[in-house]
């Protein structure tokens, strides 16, 4: 077996050594009704070149050469090559979490890095060094805020990511907390933002915090200010999820935010068919000892050279067990990692000019879509998501994309049946107007059937 | 830095030779407006005004973040990536976090471009290929474990186990009873307690009995019809097969109480025996210590949660199935199941990797690779057992636990002899776990350590015993041959200070090393 | 250090200080020593109601947390604020530096509580020596 470094001679010499006759000596302490006998029924071991044949006819069964205009919580941006040039340096690749920070300064760096990066770009005091993903990321904000006020009713708006939702609900159903949720406006120039009279109406003296998402799941952005004095005035926190990274290059940062939980797929991370991404949550300072997830700070040797540390861990499970602000244990590193790089090579201007460049390919493909459906919620800001509602099923309008090997936009109506055949379309920089335009002759073809 | 003359050694390293590293400042230190790293290409559609599109809700100034060309970049990280150790350059034996090989064939297949560009909404119907690659990982993984069912959505072991747990407490739910607390032995790692009191149920501790196991009388005391479950961990976070499992199996299920297993440690058990055969209900796996994924300095792990058919309508949707055609698609329609525990499908990339690993190894691979893990322990123990106490005699698995308690004598504790380790070229230990074991030393080798490996950090671990009764100061103060010493962690949790600020304009200049 | 002897001691290690009803509360030189260098105070507010026996708060050095318990019943009159930033003070005095008042519901719990020479007799019997 080529991973193993041991040749049969050192196996004989190590059980000498032990004093065993032999390997199944080690295993004696299994009981013997439970000992396996006989090979387990899994694929024979397979030579390297197999492996590399056997992936890449999985890849060929997927979407392989598609233009696609998905979106909805994962995003398609170019990735610099230096990113996995540098994550698959094995010192980067190979360690572990920085417990012994002598030998671990350059993880460790990267984090505080990292931490400061995303302060900078949500506005708030404090980050962490990553958790999950976004969906649980927002999950554990919810339930920091559940700790911080004391209180036990949540507020979610619809707008959030439905996927966010559901994990949101798995995580507060279980410890009694109640979650309402608050509905979108439908009509009126704040069409596709939340409804702020139902908001105003729901908050009360026992609301622990108010969820919302912006860019939200409809690409629309969110009035921020105005949603924080509501939840503000009656002491609730206000969480924003921030599903879409680079929109913080050209939308206001959610500054009136309590907490921020961020999904930095965007940052450098490949779609990888959902995972792994990379949650952060991001806090004013004075929740930090209710933050879960690692923190890195700064501090001096005894020489007073400057060096990082794992700092605030009697936060953690692993001191305080039972009573740990969350049972998380790891983070997303090295996928951290390579959002710290993204956000490196992008820098002050280049985020900025990258956002804008959305914006701009987002809202050609809308005008060019709107010719062939109603463009929904036109009139709320938007990042680089929109809706598009059709007279055709969107499973018809697809298929049609699809033989031109264009992957169309999200079909809406198990989440949101209110919006008829609704579908959600995305464009990043990566989407170019060649394909918009074919996209949007594909779908005038079904505008023209329909009319006829 | 300083550097460290052989004198000072009471010992020798064999293993290392002080070299010189980079100095780098953080990259907001090193930036300068204007500079850039990235190209955009031209614009392909009108211009928009930003302003008008998003009216107050854009953004008026730039965030901070670092100006600085490609090359600054990749030396940036490259400096920093050599201040760190790795699996790549040595044994790296952290007990619980089975720190083996991660294979580079992983990462290819990873990264082909059908794989790292899948969509999680793209298609069923242009999925197909990924599909293919969780149900065969699901396959395999249960054939391992002797288990009915599996999710492999959550996003780690923690993650794992909180899922593990949701779906007892379904299951107990749809029997109509909840029930009210969960034991949890005093050797479990952490998570264990923190994941049961996340999941709304009162800890109930459990004392280990004089073998470090599970004490199956004081068990059977406390276990009643408020008991949901057991959380085990087997073999046990000292290294030790819980021979009684079996019964202890049969004491839970005799009051409707289900065993939840740790798989933390499977490393110690693949291809030897399987959780599912001897009484286990369900289990969650680590796939970043078992099947190789990487660890990647703290994560992204993978946590699938694997169980028996009585669990199985609890599962977390969506769950890979096979329709009447033969093809596979995301089945919803589960009505009782927990709901979600993350978006999408889990960690994907993951799944790639681990599949990887399992069809390198097949089955004489994998059960090659438990034996020698098993094999390298009890090497080690034999190796050292004369000079660090042994706590707990019963036989190791792929993990062997000192303590300190001669080292003591000397005032050198179990974290000293750790940092002492890194001036012989080795990542330490894990230092004081499991708490039953006071000042323990955590040792897990695995399968990756070669005979002459071993015997390097045999040799090391040897030499620091001596020092510790010679010249105990030299351990007290190690690391030696570090970028920094040892770190004031006291002012670091005092005074955080967790992200970088540009100096005070007026401040005076100083570098950073 | 020595224990003073007008101050009473719970088996927690916290100590009291009893004026009539008003009495403050820390905890023990012993305490701060097992602990290590203390970076944090969880403390109750002014107005909170501690019960005798309960946990009203936690002490934490870099490594691990302790929780307190309130040697008596009664509510809390005056936190220490000076710990929030300089909770080393713990570590230099315990027995001065205190972490709250509160005015005692009922005085005869004081009681149960251990004097001076009961306390060193019991720190002397946990560690063994």
């Amino acid at each position: 077996m080529r991973y193993l470094p041991k040749s049969p001679a050192d196996r004989e010499a190590m059980l000498r050594e032990i004093g065993a006759a032999s390997i199944d000596d080690l295993f004696a302490v299994i009981p013997e009704e439970f000992r396996l006998t006989r090979d387990l029924d899994i694929p024979r071991q397979m030579a390297e070149s197999e492996i590399v044949d056997h992936f890449k006819a999985a890849a060929d069964h997927n979407a392989n050469g598609y233009a696609s205009f998905l979106g909805a919580g994962a995003y398609r941006h170019y990735r610099p090559v230096i990113i996995d040039t540098i994550v698959q340096r094995g010192e980067f690749l190979t360690s572990y979490t920085p417990y012994q920070a002598e030998i671990t300064q350059g993880t460790l760096q990267a984090i505080f890095e990292f931490q400061t990066m995303i302060c900078e770009l949500t506005g708030m005091d404090i980050a962490n060094a990553s958790m999950y993903d976004g969906s649980t990321a927002a999950a554990e904000a919810v339930m920091m805020a559940l700790r911080v006020t004391g209180r036990d009713n949540v507020l979610v708006a619809r707008s959030v990511h439905p996927e966010y939702r559901e994990v949101m609900h798995t995580y507060a159903q279980h410890q009694g907390h109640d979650a309402a949720e608050i509905d979108y406006l439908r009509e009126g120039a704040n069409a596709g933002r939340i409804d702020l009279a139902a908001l105003e109406a729901a908050v009360t003296d026992q609301t622990a915090c108010v969820l919302i998402q912006s860019p939200n799941f409809f690409g629309t952005v969110e009035d921020v200010p105005a949603i924080a004095e509501i939840a503000h005035k009656k002491g609730a926190l206000l969480i924003v999820s921030i599903a879409e990274a680079v929109s913080l290059g050209a939308i206001r940062p959610p500054v009136e935010a309590d907490i921020v939980s961020l999904e930095a797929q965007s940052f450098g991370v490949a779609l990888s068919y959902g995972g792994p991404y990379c949650g952060v949550l991001a806090a004013k300072e004075k929740y930090v000892r209710q933050m879960p997830g690692r923190l890195v700070g700064e501090t001096r040797d005894k020489q007073g050279r400057r060096g990082f540390v794992l700092t605030l861990s009697t936060r953690e499970q692993h001191i305080r067990r039972e009573k740990a602000t969350s049972n998380i244990c790891t983070n997303q590193a090295l996928v951290a990692l390579m959002a710290t790089i993204y956000m490196t090579v992008y820098g002050k201007q280049g985020i900025r000019e990258l956002a804008l460049q959305n914006l701009a390919k987002a809202h050609y493909a809308a005008k060019s879509f709107s010719h062939s459906g109603k463009l929904l919620f036109a009139q709320a800001p938007r990042f680089h998501e929109f809706v598009l509602q059709t007279d055709e099923p969107p499973a018809q309008l697809n298929q049609r994309l699809l033989d031109q090997k264009i992957i169309g936009g999200l079909d809406l109506s198990k989440w949101y049946p209110e919006l008829g055949h609704a579908t959600l379309w995305c464009a990043t920089e990566l989407t170019t107007r060649e394909n918009i335009d074919r996209a949007a002759q594909a779908l005038a073809a079904a505008s023209a059937m329909a009319t006829r | 830095m300083s550097t460290v003359t052989e004198s000072k050694f009471v010992g020798t390293s064999r293993k290392v030779t002080p070299h010189i590293t980079q100095n780098e400042a953080l990259s907001f230190e090193k930036s300068s407006p204007g500079k850039k790293a990235y190209k955009l290409p031209p614009l392909d559609v009108p211009e928009v005004d930003p302003s008008a599109l998003l009216g107050d809700t854009l953004r008026s100034h730039n965030a901070q973040l670092p100006e600085l060309s490609e090359i600054e970049i990749i030396r940036h990280f490259t400096r920093l990536s050599t201040w760190n150790y790795a699996i790549d350059l040595g044994m790296y034996p952290l007990g619980s976090c089975t720190m083996k090989y991660n294979p580079r064939v992983n990462e290819f297949v990873s990264r082909l471009e059908g794989i790292a560009e899948a969509h999680p909404y793209q298609p069923e119907s242009l999925s197909q290929g990924a599909l293919q690659v969780m149900d065969t990982l699901r396959q395999c993984l249960l054939e391992i474990t002797g288990m009915d069912a599996i999710t492999l959505q959550p996003a780690a072991g923690a993650h794992g186990e909180f899922t593990g747990i949701l779906l007892i407490r379904a299951y107990h739910e749809s029997r109509g009873n909840a029930r009210k607390h969960v034991i949890v032995p005093d050797s479990a790692h952490g998570t264990n307690p923190a994941t049961a009191a996340v999941c709304g149920y009162e800890v109930v501790n459990l004392k280990s009995n004089a073998d470090g196991g599970i004490d199956v009388e004081a068990l059977a005391q406390i276990v009643n019809e408020d008991t949901a479950a057991l959380m085990l961990t087997n073999p046990s976070t000292i290294g030790v097969f819980e021979n009684q499992v079996h019964k202890i199996a049969e004491i839970l299920h005799a009051k409707g109480a289900l065993l939840y297993m740790d798989g933390a440690n499977m490393n110690a058990l693949v291809g030897k025996t399987r959780p599912g055969d001897f009484g286990a209900d369900v289990m969650h796996l680590n796939l970043h210590k078992t099947f190789s994924t990487p660890h990647g300095g703290g994560g992204p792990g993978s946590g699938p949660v694997a169980c028996k058919k009585i669990l199985e309508p609890f599962l977390p949707t969506p769950v890979v199935a096979r329709n009447a055609e033969g093809r596979l698609y995301l089945d919803y329609n589960r009505p009782q199941s927990v709901g979600r525990v993350r978006m999408f499908y889990g960690n994907f990339g993951m799944f790639v990797r681990a599949l990887a690993y399992i069809l390198a190894n097949g089955p004489d691979g994998l059960r090659q690779t438990t034996e020698d893990a098993v094999l390298n322990a009890n090497y080690l123990r034999a190796k050292l057992e004369d000079l660090y106490e042994l706590p707990y005699k019963t036989p190791s698995m792929h993990e062997v636990v000192f303590s300190d308690k001669r080292q003591t004598r000397n005032g050198v504790k179990t974290g000293d002899i750790a940092k002492r380790l890194i001036d012989y070229g080795f990542h330490p230990y894990t230092v004081s776990f499991p708490l039953i074991v006071p000042g323990a030393l955590m040792i897990e080798p695995t399968e990756s350590e070669s005979r002459e490996e071993l015997d390097l950090f045999v040799d090391a671990m040897r030499q620091i015993a001596r020092e510790a009764d010679e010249n105990p100061e030299l351990i007290l103060n190690a690391p030696h041959s570090t970028r920094v010493s040892r770190l004031d962690e006291t002012t670091a949790a005092r005074k955080p200070i967790l992200r970088w600020r540009p100096p005070a304009p007026d401040a005076t200049a100083t570098t950073e090393p | 250090m020595a224990y003073p002897a007008q101050y009473r001691y719970t088996r927690e290690h916290e100590w009291i200080q009893v004026d009539g009803k008003q009495g403050t509360v820390g905890i023990t030189d012993y305490a701060q020593e097992s602990l290590g260098d203390i970076v944090f105070v969880e403390s109750p507010k002014v107005g909170d109601k501690l019960e005798k026996g309960k946990v009203f708060g936690s002490v934490e050095s870099v490594k691990a947390v302790s929780d307190l318990y309130s040697p008596v019943t009664g509510t809390v009159t005056a936190v220490n604020q000076e710990l929030a930033t300089a909770p080393e003070k713990i570590n230099t005095d315990a027995h001065a530096a205190w972490i709250l008042k509160l005015e005692l519901s009922d005085p005869s719990e004081m009681d149960s509580l251990l004097d001076a020479a009961a306390y060193e007799a019991f720190v002397k019997e946990e560690t063994g020596h």
